[in-house]
């Protein structure tokens, strides 16, 4: 047994520990804080997977994001009740019993294919052998923009229609001045100012090392949530028009590539190979600033409107 | 037995632990938080597994990056619909979950 495999044990069971915590601990406050430790050494994982650039991902969407999200929703259900716990309705012994069968079945059959021999080879050596003809070095990146380009836009398809979802369910929510901690604002006046500039080398870097749009969008958010945390602002609200423009950007420039370079039998999203790295920075910055606006709109958690 | 194949047995552990939890515990947050576990279980037997060939597979790995965005788009949708739920009916649980325990509390 070689250590890195102890330390994968390690992180193993962590990971177990931390996620059973969270969905069983007695505190709701208690489990969202488990979660984001979770993610956290999710991403630790991801690293020891060799995917960087799923640990990026993962460390500030997955854990990062997701957690203020969390956290901003529980910080805004109405009154908890102070009375008694109440425990009728709790389900009962045939649940649990028929719940765990089911799912010992399920993980059975997982089990049994995840050892089954052979083992497929993978498309690691497809993707080698295309790589050059994709306008990126780094796999994942021509893989995400080129070959399974597909995916991507129906990705951003996917943010953008769920934003809308938030602004659908009502305007933003009005949160009283606060006096932030001396701690946070210190935090954010070095951490703010350097965020665009790690949000363009995270861009840029995509294209030969770990990185991309989405991790780029994503520190892009975080500072607009660090911003907003610290109540240094006249109100909760993003400016409007710029707002709903700009979180549709990313799409309509990924579907206008797409189409764009239909013509001389290339099919959609099929880009020409010697424009192809222009093309995927083009939709990556637009794809970026999308994102990053999407995520910071979740975060506010409802349709900029302009103040009456 | 590799790393790869590890991890991806762990990933099959977490959805079974989510999908527990998303079944039988009442508050709806506590089912988003389940949902997203299972969802990082998914995704570790996914990359975990893309391992078991030798060299890593990137093409997992970007579906796993899509799968992460995809997962924090229903997250935020879900938990804007939970918020709404709890200010109409005071409480963020489903009509047949009322009545029950929903480890909400603080300090417990």
């Amino acid at each position: 047994m070689t250590p890195g495999l102890v330390l994968d044990g390690l992180l193993v069971l962590v990971l177990l520990w931390l996620a059973w915590a969270a969905l069983g601990s007695r505190d709701l406050f208690r489990g969202i804080v488990l979660f984001i430790a979770f993610g956290l050494v999710l991403a630790m994982a991801w690293v020891r997977l060799e995917a960087p650039d799923v640990a990026l991902a993962e460390a500030a969407i997955g854990a990062g994001l997701t957690g203020a999200l969390l956290l901003a929703t529980w910080g805004r259900l109405p009154g908890k009740s102070d009375g008694p716990a109440a425990t009728a309705g709790e389900p009962g012994l045939w649940l649990h019993a028929g719940l765990a069968l089911l799912l010992a079945a399920v993980a059975t059959g997982l089990a049994l294919t995840l050892f089954a021999e052979p083992v497929a080879p993978g498309l690691a050596a497809a993707v080698e052998a295309e790589l050059g003809r994709s306008g990126a070095d780094n796999p994942v990146t021509a893989v995400l923009l080129n070959f399974r380009g597909y995916d991507t836009l129906l990705e951003i398809a996917v943010l953008t229609s769920a934003l809308v979802g938030v602004w659908a369910l009502g305007p933003a929510p009005r949160i009283k001045e606060t006096t932030p901690s001396e701690v946070l604002l210190g935090m954010n006046s070095i951490l703010i100012p350097l965020t665009p500039i790690i949000c363009a080398y995270l861009l840029w870097a995509g294209k030969s090392q770990p990185g991309g749009a989405f991790q780029a969008g994503a520190v892009l958010a975080a500072a607009v949530v660090l911003y907003v945390l610290s109540g240094r602002r006249p109100h909760l609200q993003m400016p409007d028009a710029p707002t709903r423009w700009g979180a549709i950007v990313g799409l309509a420039v990924f579907v206008g590539v797409a189409v764009a370079v239909m013509g001389s039998g290339r099919a959609f999203l099929q880009y020409p190979v010697e424009f192809a790295g222009a093309l995927i920075l083009l939709v990556e910055t637009a794809a970026t600033l999308s994102i990053a606006i999407i995520l910071a709109g979740m975060f506010i958690g409802g349709r900029p409107e302009d103040e009456p | 037995m590799s790393s790869g194949l590890l991890f991806a047995c762990a990933g099959l552990a977490l959805v079974v632990i989510g999908a527990w939890a998303l079944v039988l515990r009442a508050h709806l947050i506590r089912k988003v938080l389940a949902i997203n576990v299972m969802g990082s279980g998914v995704f570790l037997v996914l990359v975990g597994a893309g391992t078991m060939g030798g060299t890593p597979d990137p093409v997992p790995q970007a579906m796993v990056i899509t799968g992460i965005v995809v997962a924090i788009s229903a997250t935020a949708l879900a938990l804007a619909l939970v918020l709404r739920i709890a200010n109409a009916t005071g409480l963020p649980a489903l009509p047949e979950d009322r009545e029950r325990d929903l480890m909400g509390e603080e300090g417990q």
